[in-house]
């Protein structure tokens, strides 16, 4: 049996109804599996539909659990593993504070130039930073300027290609 | 839709109040009965009901009997039990049956009272946030906000509790929502948005299954309560798979019936206390036909040395339930009945044969353990032995259109050991959740939906008082319903693990101040007998059944009994331990398993 753990991006299509979000979560808590990050948002206003992007960890044995439960909710149409089904664009975005005398804030904005992060605020004293990529890109750069403070997104992925996770017809 | 013109429905003219849209779509679903208990939140509902002769109304006197009791109704129907309850306490108390028929597998639409739309949220008197609560004990859950909505979530609801597999359903109806107006939505007119489970088997799968079973060596087929979900006519296909084949056949607690327990080639349940050549035969078998059953862990034991050397096939219609303890070899998603009539043609179509020769050493081996007579107790003193009791209720009922339901613990499993069912339906018992006080209120609802069938409530002194105000139910509706409590003064099974795991510690599972049962049925207008030795036993059971009111039957049985054979926690099944020859005290636990349940 495989034990090994390992990432996994799973998206589903759902109802955009109350209470849809606390039934994905309850299923997560509810056995003890993590999440690592979740977003959702609307994304089809005709059809009332919203997507949940949801990054977890387990065993391939877990991860099919995750996914067949999911596929169950009643308010939810299509569930896919990016991870499993072929390539995928993930991206994240962070907007991350740095304080400080005016040298560390001249560095942070090297640091920021180099990397194509977008200043967004800033003050006499502070800077906001947004920056977007993937979790690694956002890693390395909240490591580099040593932030105050940080507001993460969540990962939103989609596949590369053609495919589309669409509500079935 | 057709084109033709139809006199519009009074519902298009008039609209109807919440109230009156909720009793038009029970009646379109062909609710006959709800089980219930009226409270403020709901009065608009009961007076909805008050006003119309096609639903009964039975009244409970708890909300959890409510639910055991339309789940005893819809496990000896196959259709869906209703449930309406007020707010608050009223919904909150549903909770136990809730998960109890979540674990189960039972079809239940349990309509619950709320406050009005706008004072949720509000601490109102008797508010409680239902659809909260009940999340993760329900299959799915609704909380009606706008009175167009509330037609086609009574549909979904039904929808949703009987496909698939199925589980109870809560709609929650706010006090405003049922007494405003409501357009009406037929059930023909409903179509689902979402939740439409694969009933049709993969074909390639099946015919990879059969090829697996025709040539099998030492075949068995496990099969649970999915088959019975599916109706009976997936039992008989399951009967003729199984004697096409003519490979043995062992059912879990919630399968029992599902295939003639009479037949030559079943061969008992399974699991914890299953018997010897059914647990032996899993963990020898080299190929395994999961039909509706789950690997529970009652079921499997130490899931590393859980049939170590078995190729594995599992029908069911959840996705979820396949490779959640066990990783198979040939995993099939369907329904039960479809499956089972697409493995038969496929047994035909490949000309397969009843292979004597290939599993008669197999069929050796099994005879060879049957040979241990696992399920043997002795008759020593005077007292009555609770597996006597039920054989001798089996014998004397064997004429009889016969229901049985049960309490939790010792008596549970001598029932399912000593009881045997040919049909299915007939029994019915809370299995996943374990649920203490589930027996009778369930035989009430059985009772209502057989009013001719006898029906039984096999208990125990502990799990019978959690419910017994349904006496009062049993009484209201004439509902003979026969009880008999296998009374041991304790509560048999804690005391048994207590013996077991615990250094003999009886902590807390004495039960003391015990009513007088024989009384206590007096008490409400009902039947109390009483026996206190094995020559007592046939005149009380008779007594119980020529009478038409309720029965209490106090059995006194042997305080000392244990259930065997029994596979310990944290055992496998070939490490299952059979009752001890002498009287040398019972059999004792291992450290590694007291941790588990």
């Amino acid at each position: 049996m495989a034990e090994e753990l390992r990432r996994h991006t799973i998206c589903a299509l759902v109802d955009n109804e109350p209470g849809v979000l606390a039934r994905v979560i309850g299923l997560f808590s509810g056995r003890g599996y993590n999440i690592e990050s979740l977003t959702v948002a609307q994304v089809d206003a005709r059809r009332g539909l919203s997507r949940i992007n949801i990054v977890t960890t387990g065993t391939e044995l877990v991860i099919e659990q995750i996914k067949s439960l999911l596929a169950k909710l009643v308010p939810v149409h299509r569930v896919q593993d990016l991870t499993v089904e072929g390539p995928a664009v993930e991206r994240e975005l962070a907007l991350v504070k740095v304080t400080g005398d005016r040298q560390r804030l001249v560095d942070a904005l090297r640091i920021a130039d180099f990397m194509d992060v977008r200043l967004v605020d800033r003050t006499p004293q502070s800077f906001v930073f947004e920056v977007t990529g993937t979790s690694d890109d956002l890693d390395a750069f909240i490591n580099l300027v040593e932030p105050v403070e940080v507001s993460r997104a969540g990962v939103v992925a989609i596949g590369r290609g053609d495919t589309v996770l669409g509500p079935r017809s | 839709m057709s084109a033709v013109t139809h006199p519009a429905p009074l519902a298009d003219v008039q609209p109807l109040t919440g109230s009156q849209v909720v009793v038009a779509a029970l009646k379109d679903q062909g609710v006959e009965v709800i089980f219930g208990y009226p409270g403020g939140a709901v009065l608009p509902l009961y007076d909805a009901l008050f006003q119309q002769t096609d639903i009964r109304h039975i009244l409970v006197r708890h909300e959890q009997a409510a639910v055991h009791a339309a789940e005893g109704y819809a496990r000896s129907t196959g259709r869906v039990g209703v449930v309406l309850v007020t707010s608050g306490p009223g919904a909150t108390n549903t909770v136990t049956g809730l998960t109890d028929a979540l674990m189960d597998s039972v079809p239940i639409v349990c309509l619950t009272g709320q406050v009005p739309t706008h004072m949720i949220g509000n601490d109102a008197f008797q508010e409680a946030d239902t659809v909260g609560i009940t999340r993760p004990c329900t299959k799915h859950n609704y909380l009606v906000k706008d009175p167009a909505d509330l037609a086609r979530v009574l549909h979904e609801a039904f929808h949703v509790a009987r496909s698939g597999r199925p589980g109870p359903v809560v709609v929650d109806l706010p006090k405003n929502i049922l007494m405003g107006k409501a357009p009406y939505l037929a059930k023909a007119a409903f179509a689902p948005r979402s939740y439409n489970p694969a009933r049709e088997p993969d074909p390639r799968r099946v015919e990879e299954a059969v090829e697996l079973i025709a040539r099998a060596e030492r075949p068995i087929f496990y099969v649970g309560g999915g088959v019975i979900n599916a109706g009976t006519e997936a039992c008989v296909r399951l009967t003729e798979l199984v004697r096409a084949t003519g490979h043995p056949i062992t059912l879990t607690l919630m399968g029992l019936g599902a295939y003639p327990a009479s037949d030559p080639q079943f061969i008992g349940m399974l699991g914890m206390h299953g018997t010897y050549e059914a647990n032996m035969a899993m963990y020898d078998c080299d190929v395994m036909v999961c039909i509706g059953a789950r690997f529970d862990d009652r079921v499997t034991g130490r899931l590393d040395g859980f049939s170590p050397r078995s190729r594995k096939i599992h029908v069911d219609i959840d996705p979820s339930s396949i490779n959640k303890n066990i990783k198979v070899d040939v995993p099939i998603v369907g329904d039960a009945e479809r499956t089972l009539t697409a493995m038969l043609a496929a047994w035909q179509r490949q000309s397969n044969r009843i292979d004597r020769a290939r599993t008669a050493g197999w069929w050796r081996q099994i005879d060879e353990w049957r040979k241990k007579d696992s399920l043997r107790f002795r008759q020593n003193g005077n007292g009555i032995k609770p597996q006597y009791a039920i054989q001798r209720l089996h014998a004397l009922t064997r004429e009889r259109d016969v229901y049985v339901t049960t309490d939790v613990g010792q008596h549970q499993m001598w029932a399912a050991q000593h009881f045997p069912f040919d049909k299915p339906l007939r029994w019915l018992t809370s299995g996943g959740l374990g649920t203490m006080g589930y027996g009778f209120p369930a035989a009430l609802g059985v009772q209502i939906a057989h009013p001719e069938a006898t029906v039984l409530c096999i208990s125990g002194d502990a799990s019978w008082v959690m419910n017994m105000q349904e006496m009062s139910t049993a009484m209201q509706y004439r509902l003979p319903v026969k009880t008999f409590i296998l009374n041991n003064s304790y509560m048999g099974m804690v005391r048994q693990w207590q013996d077991f795991f615990h250094g003999n510690r009886h902590a807390e599972s004495y039960m003391d101040s015990l009513p007088d049962f024989v009384k206590l049925a007096e008490a409400f207008g009902a039947v109390g007998l009483r026996a206190t030795k094995p020559d007592e036993v046939d005149g009380v059971i008779e007594a119980a059944l020529a009478t038409r009111k309720p029965v209490i039957a106090d059995i006194v049985v042997d305080r000392a009994e244990n259930v065997y054979p029994m596979i310990p926690g944290g055992a496998a099944h070939n490490e299952i331990k059979l009752s001890p020859e002498e009287d040398d005290g019972p059999v004792k636990g291992e450290e590694g398993g007291m941790v588990l349940v």
